[in-house]
């Protein structure tokens, strides 16, 4: 079992050993750092493999029929197939469309989504860089991605686009807010940046065990984050046909899509290690733990985009400032009394403690939902 | 405030939504200018699958028009039939057996299933759902086609009725079978709400968008579930009865906000009335004939007659003339959705650019009918 834990930390000390042998050291590290590089584009490219069968799989068992089945075994080559009709398409430039925004855009679009895999902790020791900022990076990164989309909605020249532009830059900078503060409880608790340290800080409890409710702020703005559904407004199919990317086609259609499912997958991961323990488990090898917690809450997404509709983008926005910052202010304030009152006094009541304050949250808010509504049909029958 | 308003210089962009969209059922087209996303203006230009239907009914003889009536709303075929060959017989005063009337009432009411179940997976559609309710609605709708081809060989253009009957008796096994696709019904429905009726999201979507108002909806001439989801109590076949309607103990569910969600509530209260309907009319189904014997050279007299039933989507009528040759001299058709497409800017002012997809869908448009 020691051996199967730690196999790829072994494999690349091993490998740097033998290159140290006939290289100077410099080389021998730089030849490293390249190879784990091409390492996690490599593992990018069969994850977003992977995950869009598993999509298709698993929403076409939702859908009550097979999926992909025909390309290879269970249609696991179906995205082979895909990926050779996307190379071969013609690529279009519109006639209208701003030439250097419209091909930057989908470049631009790929590159924090491969920037981001640096800091993911995949297992024990298994991390491209350890930044102690790793988290700050890793919000940093992710914004970044608006400003390609904007690129790419502003450049195409189609009114469709643009809207799905704007939209992308309403929904993302709003639901950064909460997602960065309910993340901060996590933070406030390890009291580090580094996403290594988070997933160090819990060898004894996960954290969704201390904050369930700052995991959905968490998720809901991820997945809103991430344009997926419920909160595909940027791309929604039945309004804008397909936002932002309506104009590409071919291989910068491609990338879109790849920086979709990629980001997609990321966030799922950042919400495992977060709050849920990340690679900490027993039993099975670190980095398994890691990718079962990380698809398991993929699994949830496929399960959302196969069930519900779309907000609007009113009602999105609203969700956004009206509910999900004053509760992720107001989490992060009572995680954090918490957390001090229970400081020093072992581990027991601080999840008691941290448990009941959930509650307690989760109550004052049906409370005052009542309260409002009762409200709200007094005015109505009034009026 | 009066100064920033001022020099902030905003500008309204028009955007042409269709023929090609994904959620314009077809080619609809609508021109609208946004502020934002907020709707100023809406023009629907329609147009674009024009066949000449009616100049062509003209040139058919009066049974050559049965298979063109099944294009019009290719969703329900039968009922479009059952309009049609209820003119003629009106127009040449033919009776019609009494195993032929319930036959046809079990078609129109399953007819009546499939569309509001294919109406609201298409609704969910535009509502963003990635296909889960209307691929619950096809799975269902399947079975009911497969009926459909039992009876005439056909599923979707079934070509079926005829002037005095139906083109042929039910094929042995067809009742079994019935029975068991009726019997589990009820249990599509409740699944299908389960999955949409409560959900918060389809809740805030669909409440208190598309407001129709009765009066505005009588004066658009509206017809259908989207009258009745406006709260008027106006069902053809209890108004206006025809064939053996007033045989059957069923409701008319009715709106009581008059907006989208009213008329995703009307269409699941209709199909449980359908199924209520199909569960009469298996019991009382008796043997005998299915068809009369007509002329081989069909000529009705000459006079004119319009004849009305209440399709799926609204009143469906024929107006037809006969100078008495094998030709109907003029064919016209009232088609529901076209009439009901006009009250679309009306309900779109003001709303934001995603309702007017729900807002469209909840219409329940099928472009067959509306171009003819």
């Amino acid at each position: 079992m020691p051996f199967l834990n730690d196999l790829f930390v072994n494999l690349s000390y091993w490998i740097h050993g033998f290159l140290a042998r006939f290289l100077p050291l410099w080389a021998a590290d730089l030849i490293m750092m390249l190879l784990t590089i091409a390492c996690l584009i490599v593992f990018a490219l069969i994850t977003i493999m992977l995950i869009n069968w598993l999509e298709r799989k698993v929403i076409g068992r939702f859908q009550d029929r097979y999926g992909p089945n025909r390309v290879g075994p269970l249609g696991i080559l179906q995205f082979v197939a895909d990926a050779i009709k996307m190379f071969t398409k013609e690529d279009i430039t519109p006639a209208n469309a701003d030439r250097v925004i419209f091909n930057l855009a989908p470049v631009m679009v790929v590159v924090p989504t491969f920037l981001m895999l640096a800091v993911l902790p995949f297992g024990r020791g298994m991390v491209a860089a350890d930044l102690n900022i790793g988290f700050l990076y890793i919000v940093a990164i992710s914004s970044l991605t608006t400003i390609a989309i904007l690129l790419a909605g502003w450049g195409s020249r189609n009114k469709y686009s643009l809207l799905g532009g704007m939209r992308v830059v309403a929904q993302m900078i709003s639901y950064e807010v909460p997602m960065v503060l309910s993340a901060l409880g996590v933070i406030m608790l390890t009291g580090s940046l580094s996403l290594v340290s988070i997933v160090e800080g819990q060898s004894r409890v996960p954290f969704i065990l201390l904050q369930p409710l700052g995991f959905l702020i968490y998720f809901m703005s991820a997945i809103a984050e991430v344009n997926r559904a419920p909160f595909d407004l940027p791309e929604a199919e039945s309004e804008i046909i397909a936002g932002y990317h309506t104009e590409y086609s071919g291989m910068k259609y491609a990338m879109f899509l790849l920086a979709e499912y990629i980001n997609a997958f990321i966030v799922s991961a950042i919400a495992a290690t977060l709050f849920l323990g990340g690679w900490q488990g027993p039993l099975l090898p670190p980095y398994v733990w890691f990718f079962l917690k990380a698809y398991a809450i993929y699994f949830v997404l496929m399960w959302l985009r196969g069930t519900l509709p779309r907000l609007r983008i009113d009602q999105l926005m609203g969700l956004a400032w009206k509910f999900l910052v004053p509760l992720a202010l107001v989490n992060l304030l009572v995680m954090g009394l918490v957390a001090t009152l229970t400081q020093g006094k072992g581990l027991f009541p601080l999840v008691l403690a941290s448990l009941v304050a959930n509650g307690l949250i989760v109550a004052a808010v049906v409370i005052i939902y009542a309260f409002a509504m009762r409200r709200r049909r007094q005015v109505e029958v009034a009026a | 405030m009066q100064t920033v308003e001022t020099r902030l210089r905003t500008e309204t962009i028009t955007l042409n939504m269709g023929p090609q969209h994904p959620s314009t059922h077809g080619v609809f087209r609508m021109i609208i200018t946004l502020d934002g996303e907020t709707i100023v203006d809406l023009e629907p230009v329609m147009g674009y699958l024009h066949r000449c239907q009616e100049k062509i009914g003209e040139r058919n003889t009066y049974l050559q028009n049965i298979p063109y009536t099944d294009r019009l709303d290719y969703i329900c075929s039968m009922s479009n039939n059952l309009a049609y060959v209820m003119a003629v017989e009106k127009l040449a005063q033919i009776e019609v057996p009494e195993r032929a009337e319930y036959i046809r009432i079990i078609m129109v009411e399953l007819t009546r299933i499939v569309n509001h179940a294919v109406a609201i997976g298409a609704l969910l559609n535009d509502l963003g759902c990635f296909f889960t309710p209307m691929l619950y609605a096809l799975e269902e709708r399947e079975r009911i086609l497969d009926l459909f081809e039992m009876a005439s060989g056909s599923r979707m253009m079934c070509n079926y009725m005829r002037f005095g009957g139906v083109r042929y008796d039910l094929p042995p096994g067809f009742m079994p079978e019935l029975k068991s696709v009726v019997a589990a019904l009820p249990d599509f429905i409740d699944e299908f709400e389960r999955l949409l009726t409560d959900n918060e999201i389809v809740r805030i979507r669909c409440q208190g968008v598309g407001i129709l108002p009765p009066d505005v909806a009588v004066g658009y001439s509206c017809t259908g579930p989207l009258l009745r989801a406006s709260g008027v109590d106006y069902d053809i076949r209890k108004v206006d009865s025809y064939s053996i309607y007033d045989r059957f103990d069923f409701d008319v569910p009715l709106g009581t906000n008059y907006d989208v969600y009213d008329r995703y509530l009307v269409r699941i209260g209709e199909m449980r009335q359908s199924v209520r309907i199909l569960e009469q009319a298996i019991e009382q189904i008796p043997e005998g004939e299915v068809s009369v014997k007509l002329p081989r050279v069909f000529k009705p007299p000459e006079g004119d007659v319009y004849h009305r039933i209440e399709s799926p989507k609204g009143e469906l009528g024929f107006y037809l003339v006969s100078d008495g040759s094998t030709n109907p001299y003029r064919y016209k058709i009232r088609s529901p959705t076209f009439i009901n497409l006009i009250v679309l800017p009306e309900l779109c002012k003001g709303h934001k650019v995603a309702d007017v997809v729900a807002i469209l869908g909840s219409i329940d448009i099928v472009l067959g009918e509306v171009d003819r």
